[in-house]
């Protein structure tokens, strides 16, 4: 009996394992020729186009995006960077780069005095679990950098 | 075409000289990725919003360069220090040339 119950268990296991391993497969595939190109070193690449030579100093930065993302379509990303955006001290700009999206570039925005606060939200898709970097990039040349990971339930690139 | 996607912004009516206020905005876009299918399996050519310009009284004081990884019917909110009355341009432009744009109007007191 208690055999028979271990083997059905088995069975109906195996077959929700099957089934997963099959949506996998199938995702995978939809997704594979381009991710594959888009691991760190495409970031890593996409950051030196960005900012040149110049080496992010980590802090400054406040990033606040869920750890555990439901909807990959949509998921909110809170950035706000130290400084008193004064004519002389301000941050110019703000990059949002994936490491596991099909292309690293999610956006940049440009920043002036005018802003008061360097303070943005905005939604962005993410593909799979991953993490995510924030480039700031300052009035004076010098760049800041955070990062954060966030698991993704159901991708949203497709 | 321009109806369908009209764009959503919100400003504050009045502000302070010097307070900071938020700026909030939405547009009703797809934003296809191009490597999206259809239900016949054709893949859905690629269109994205891929640029904002934001400007305060003619002066550029805002910008975003999109890719195709901002969401659908894109969020976006900013901030702005209240100088001057006037009026805040905001102007969207997608990969098929079509541009979006809403003016919003400010009073500034004191």
């Amino acid at each position: 009996m208690s055999n028979n119950e271990n083997e059905r268990r088995l069975s109906r296991r195996d077959l929700l394992v099957a089934a997963g391993t099959g949506l996998v497969a199938v995702a995978g595939i939809a997704l594979a020729p381009r991710a594959a190109l888009a691991a760190e070193g495409e970031a890593d690449k996409l950051m030196a186009d960005l900012i040149g030579a110049t080496k992010p100093a980590e802090g400054k930065i406040t990033l606040t995006i869920p750890e555990l993302a439901e909807n990959g379509g949509a998921v909110p990303v809170g950035i706000s960077v130290e400084s008193p955006m004064t004519d002389k001290d301000y941050v110019k700009a703000i990059h949002i780069i994936s490491e596991g999206n099909p292309t690293p570039n999610v956006a940049s925005y440009t920043l002036s005095p005018a802003c008061g606060k360097a303070s943005i939200n905005m939604r962005m898709r993410m593909a799979k679990s991953q993490k995510v970097r924030v480039v700031a990039v300052m009035s004076d040349g010098s760049a800041y950098i955070a990062r954060k990971d966030v698991k993704v339930t159901t991708g949203g690139c497709g | 075409m321009a109806d369908e996607n009209k764009p959503r912004v919100r400003v504050p009516k009045t502000a302070k000289k010097g307070e900071i206020f938020e700026v909030k905005t939405s547009v009703t876009h797809p934003m296809e990725n191009g490597s999206r299918k259809d239900k016949d399996g054709n893949v859905v050519p690629r269109n994205i919003i891929n640029k904002l310009v934001v400007k305060y009284n003619g002066k550029d004081v805002f910008g975003g360069d999109f890719g195709t990884a901002v969401s659908a019917n894109p969020f976006l909110s900013f901030h702005l220090k209240a100088e001057e009355s006037g009026k805040i341009d905001l102007t969207w432009t997608d990969e098929s040339g079509a541009v979006f744009t809403t003016t919003e109007t400010i009073t500034v007191e004191g």
